[in-house]
């Protein structure tokens, strides 16, 4: 059992300045008010050392020189993940914002302010970062293409188009209730609920 | 363990003296046959080998007994009823023969029992739950047993200091210590025993029945050094030997699970080459496992370890490289072998009981041995729990520890080390064998019966049974990368991290060494998956009887979206079908209406002027291969494509309306009006969603009924009585079973216009056909491949709800095209597939029509390998009893390809 971390608000604990664009402190931040100081202060440092135009914000680049991630067939895509739309700078706390995806939810959180600001580590939210992977064009439905692109690159070259193909036609039909061919991310969800999905996208280290 | 250095006791199940054996009668070798016996008994001669298929036997035979009353087994798990009948059994010796002859030899026990258990387990053991759960099951199995070990010696020495045992107990505290070591593993046997019927989640599970695997090392070791020190004597024990005991634990526990990788490694590249002996492939798997078991025996490690790694770790490959049947060979072998071993031990360990000789009862003693063992195991369960809880993502909560102290069951193991002590060196040998049986009887009766009502009234989460489904493994391998990114980014070096490089090297090396080349190329884990669910839809596809006959039927109206493609050569297509029809002639017989027996007949005719009808049972000649013949490969390509059109009906039973079980009425009167709704049908709905689906559905539904004949009469006559085809009958017959009024017609093909169009979606019947296309995909997913008789039940439900159509519908149906392809057909059945039928309105794209059967024949020679007489094997699943089967499939042509 971790004790519950104080909670401290970055921009407190760290002490950094954002330089003008300093977000709201309530906006979003529920999901990482319970990361530790320690954490912290590890992630800043991993952070400073990404950061090799040392201006304060991770560029594409400063990712792609990760060496691992460059062999992770879904590297790119998570990557962007970590972009706000249409930008190309992701400051720390945007970064921060992003890995809060992957605190695992404690105890206490379960049952704690059921009307409150969903955390971002809820299971909706979990889900909802690995369904921004396939969806492409944010229409907030993974396409038969969309669907294919993702699978060519998670399988081998040996398997031929016809059966990825085939792969997409049966994921799809499997989870779509609608007849829309596509799956929606309420489909997504559905096709997920037996999944321990908070145990299968959570990360101790981000405790 | 230990028993390499015993003398081999070669089967001493029978090894007693077995003339007293009460089931086998010796007989009468009493009078001295004069010159040529007529009848000789020569019972000396196989009296071991008969003996111990005698004692499997009654094991097997208890078990069907017991599981006559589901009532007792859902109550009383197996292990204790086995141990009860045992001690039956050994009652029944004892009184018979006046004094205990059999009981549980160290020995047979090390040698032949326990191996098959453990491979078994091992090589079922789910590989990513165990290493997703491999710190904490470390931590029982070897912090856990340690201190188990040594608290509970030590505290029975204390008692003894206490005065609270007997002085005739004769022991020191190594020998309490030695006692200890062998009391407080927890057994493999048992645990798996009861908990594979208690079913708690898949994390409790793996991991007590993780620590029961993985500590047998420490037992070992544990065992073995106090067995050393007790024989030195103790006042011969130097430090350094200490030392080397601690040093033994790692040689024995590390060294075992080299033993057990290196022929894993072994099995894997052999199972390799076996290409062509397909045959050996099972026999392989058991003698290489076994040598594992053997070589770290006689190295004396840890050989539970052994056998559990080479499990562990040539499953993957191996069941890449050997073909389906031998999976299915090893898998059904293997749980055989272990089923036999565990019943058998179980069975002894009761009659081992009823040896009074080597009773010496001490209340102290067994009472306290008792206490420390619940109370010690509890103790250490909630101390590591709480160090482990600091470590774990999903920590395990008081429940979980409950359940894992009340599951520290102790069985066969701690008993046949007993036995193995030397009583010369401890003299209270007698009192620690009564003491473990106690223990033992206590633990597996006791908690056993016990451990499921508490895991009820506990509320323990108990694992759900899902297949996965293709969304779940694909989902989760996303899942699992984007964790392992998100350790990349954090430069955090963690589980996953460690787990993407591992696979990173599997696939980069080992899988390429280990696999052959055709399974390596198309292995992956969403591919395999895909596969799987295919095969179960397939399976539950021949089992609903749509099985090969179907193609046929299906195959004469789709010939014009097969003919485009031009090195198809029509015979191939026609025998390859044709070949279908001949298996079917068992539901074929069984069809009783009218109508279908025409269908059936007309089927026969034209087909029967094609090709030769297979022989059904052929003798095979080699016992070396069994061949695959061309026909197979038929069989097989037509099953591939079978399965490919199933789930594409699938798919388009939510644009098509393709029901047509409670409505055959309407449709069949339409069919009799005119020819010309098929161009009507065509015309008033032209495929306008190109760009989503075009959709040519060929239907063929058959309703075949029961048939009151004997199976036998069934398969005897389905080799040679041939079905007849009867050109022009149909007008006729419609009208005869018009009249008669017979609703278990079989309506013979029609076409489908492709229809899935926006008006059709938003018809309200259109959104119930979704829900009813998904149900039945996910219902079939759910179909366990061995298990027959589930799948049979659910594929029949799921089809009666494809079948059911809402009525709505009705009228759509009678629009659609009707059939007067029944009538033309067979006049010119070679040149079928050249019907240029204008009521087809096939999609523009007409250049895609042959891909089904491109795509097959691509398939083929890479799915060959993997599921060799696939197809062939399915058949046999076909009951012939079957009520009510419909067969309801579509060609369906996507444009997005």
């Amino acid at each position: 059992m971790c004790h519950p971390p104080p909670a401290v608000r970055e921009d407190e604990s760290v002490g950094w300045s954002w330089g003008g664009q300093e977000l709201g402190p309530d906006e979003c931040m529920n999901g990482l008010d319970l990361v530790s100081h320690s954490q912290i202060t590890r992630l800043y440092s991993r952070f400073t050392s990404l950061d090799k135009g040392e201006n304060g914000t991770l560029s594409r680049e400063d990712f792609q020189r990760i060496p691992e991630l460059a062999i992770n067939p879904l590297g790119d895509r998570i990557i962007n993940a970590f972009f706000p739309e249409g930008e190309d700078q992701v400051n720390f706390r945007g970064f921060m914002r992003t890995l809060a995806h992957f605190r695992p939810i404690e105890d206490n959180e379960k049952s704690k302010d059921v009307n409150g600001p969903e955390p971002l580590n809820s299971r909706s939210n979990k889900l909802h970062f690995a369904f921004r992977l396939y969806d492409l064009d944010k229409d907030d439905k993974i396409s038969r293409d969309e669907l294919l692109q993702v699978l060519r690159m998670m399988v081998g070259v040996n398997i031929s188009d016809e059966q990825l193909g085939s792969i997409a036609d049966r994921t799809i039909q499997e989870a779509d209730q609608d007849g829309d061919s596509a799956i929606s991310f309420t489909e997504f969800v559905k096709v997920l609920e037996k999944v321990d999905v908070e145990q299968k996208m959570s990360i101790r280290f981000l405790h | 363990m230990l028993c390499a250095a015993l003398p081999l006791l070669w089967l001493p199940l029978a090894g007693a003296a077995a003339t007293e054996e009460p089931t086998p009668e010796p007989g009468s070798p009493g009078e001295p046959p004069p010159g040529l016996a007529l009848f000789r008994w020569q019972w000396h001669e196989v009296e071991a080998p008969y003996l111990v298929a005698l004692w499997i036997l009654v094991a097997s035979l208890a078990k069907i007994v017991f599981h006559l009353s589901r009532k007792v087994t859902s109550l009383v798990p197996e292990s204790c009823l086995l141990i009860l009948l045992g001690l039956v059994l050994g009652g029944i010796v004892l009184a018979v023969a006046k004094k205990a002859e059999y009981q549980l030899e160290p020995g047979t026990f090390f040698l032949f029992l326990l191996p098959p258990i453990v491979l078994d387990s091992g090589y079922f053991m789910p590989s990513r739950l165990f290493f997703d759960n491999l710190g904490a099951i470390l931590t029982y199995a070897v912090v856990g047993t340690l201190w188990n070990a040594f608290t509970t010696g030590a505290a029975l020495w204390g008692l003894q200091q206490a005065g609270l045992v007997a002085p005739r107990v004769q022991a020191s505290l190594l020998d309490f210590l030695l006692f200890g070591s062998l009391i407080s593993a927890v057994d493999p046997v048992a645990v798996l025993a009861v908990f594979e019927e208690v079913h708690v989640n898949d994390t409790l599970f793996i991991i007590v029945f993780g620590e029961s695997l993985l500590n047998d090392a420490v037992t070992v070791v544990l065992y073995k050094v106090c067995n050393s020190f007790v024989e030195m004597g103790s006042a011969n024990v130097q430090a350094t030997d200490y030392l080397k005991g601690v040093a033994s634990l790692f040689v024995v526990s590390l060294g075992g699970a080299a033993v057990g990788l290196v022929f894993a490694f072994l099995l894997a590249l052999t199972t390799r080459f076996t290409k062509r002996v397909r045959i050996i492939e099972p026999l392989l798997v058991f003698l290489l496992a076994y040598a594992a078991y053997l070589t770290a025996e006689m190295a004396s490690l840890s050989a539970i370890l052994a056998v559990t790694m080479c499990g562990l770790g040539c499953k993957k490959y191996v069941e890449a490289n050997i073909s389906h049947k031998s999976r299915t060979a090893v898998k059904y072998t293997m749980k055989t072998l272990a089923s036999c071993a565990e019943t058998v031990i179980f069975m002894l360990l009761g009659i081992s009981a009823v040896d009074s000789s080597k009773w010496a009862w001490d209340s102290g003693l067994v009472l306290g041995t008792l206490f420390f063992i619940l109370f010690f195991r509890a103790l250490g369960v909630v101390l590591q729990t709480w160090v482990l809880n600091q470590f774990r993502l999903v920590p395990l909560d008081k429940i979980d520890q409950v359940v894992m102290s009340y599951g520290g069951l102790r069985g066969a193991v701690a008993f046949a080390l007993v036995i193995l002590l030397d009583k010369t060196k401890v003299p209270a040998k007698d009192y620690f064998v009564a003491t473990t049986i106690v223990v033992v009887f206590f633990t597996v009766i006791v908690q056993g019966l016990t451990i499921k009502p508490l895991v009820k009234w506990l509320k323990v989460k108990r694992s759900e049974h899902h297949k996965p489904t293709l969304n779940q493994e694909l989902h989760e391998h996303t899942f699992d990368h984007i964790l392992a990114a998100v350790e990349d980014v954090v430069g955090h070096h963690g589980y996953h991290y460690w787990r993407d490089r591992w696979e990173q090297f599997d696939k980069k090396y080992l899988s390429q060494l280990l696999m052959r080349r055709s399974a390596y190329r198309i292995r992956d884990q969403i591919w395999d998956v895909y596969y799987r669910l295919n095969i179960r839809d397939a399976i539950s596809f021949v089992d609903q009887g749509g099985h090969i006959l179907s193609s046929t039927g299906l195959t004469l109206p789709s010939m014009p979206s097969r003919n485009s493609m031009a090195e198809t050569s029509v015979t191939n297509l026609l025998r390859e079908s044709g070949s279908g029809a001949c298996l079917d002639l068992q539901v074929i017989d069984t069809v009783r209406s009218g109508r279908d027996r025409e269908d059936a007949v007309m089927h026969h005719l034209l087909c029967g002027g094609l090709y030769k009808p297979r022989r059904r049972y052929k003798a095979s000649c080699s016992r070396h291969f069994i061949s695959e013949d061309a026909q197979e490969r038929q069989d097989k390509e037509v099953f591939q494509q079978n399965m490919k059109r199933r789930l594409e009906s699938f798919k388009s039973t939510k644009h098509n309306i393709c029901f047509t079980k409670s409505k055959p009425r309407p449709r069949k009167t339409s069919r009799k009006k005119d020819g010309l709704a098929n161009t009507e049908a065509t015309n008033g709905k032209p495929p306008r969603n190109l760009s989503v689906q075009d959709t040519a559905a060929v239907i063929l539904t058959v309703e075949s009924e029961e048939e009151e004949e004997s199976d036998s009469s069934e398969t005897e006559k389905e080799d040679d009585e041939g079905i007849i085809f009867v050109a022009r009958a149909t007008s006729e017959v419609l009208q005869e079973v018009k009249v008669s009024g017979s609703l278990e017609v079989c309506p013979s093909p029609r076409i489908i216009p492709p229809s899935p169009t926006c008006a059709e979606k938003e018809l309200p019947w259109k959104s119930g056909q979704g829900d009813l296309a998904v149900y039945v995909s996910s219902e079939t997913t759910k179909i366990v491949p061995v298990d027959m008789q589930t799948g049979w039940n659910q594929s029949i439900s799921s089809l009666e709800s494809l079948a059911s159509p809402p009525c709505t519908q009705a009228p759509t149906v009678t629009r659609l095209p009707p059939c007067p392809l029944a009538a033309e057909e067979p006049q010119h059945p070679f040149n079928l597939p050249y019907d240029p039928r204008p009521s087809f309105a096939f999609p523009p794209s007409l250049a895609k029509a042959g891909r089904s059967r491109s795509e097959s024949s691509a398939d083929i020679p890479q799915q060959q390998e993997l599921q060799p007489l696939m197809g062939y094997e399915d058949r046999t699943h076909l009951s012939p009893g079957t009520a009510n089967s419909h067969w309801c499939i579509q060609f369906n042509k996507g444009s997005r390809l």
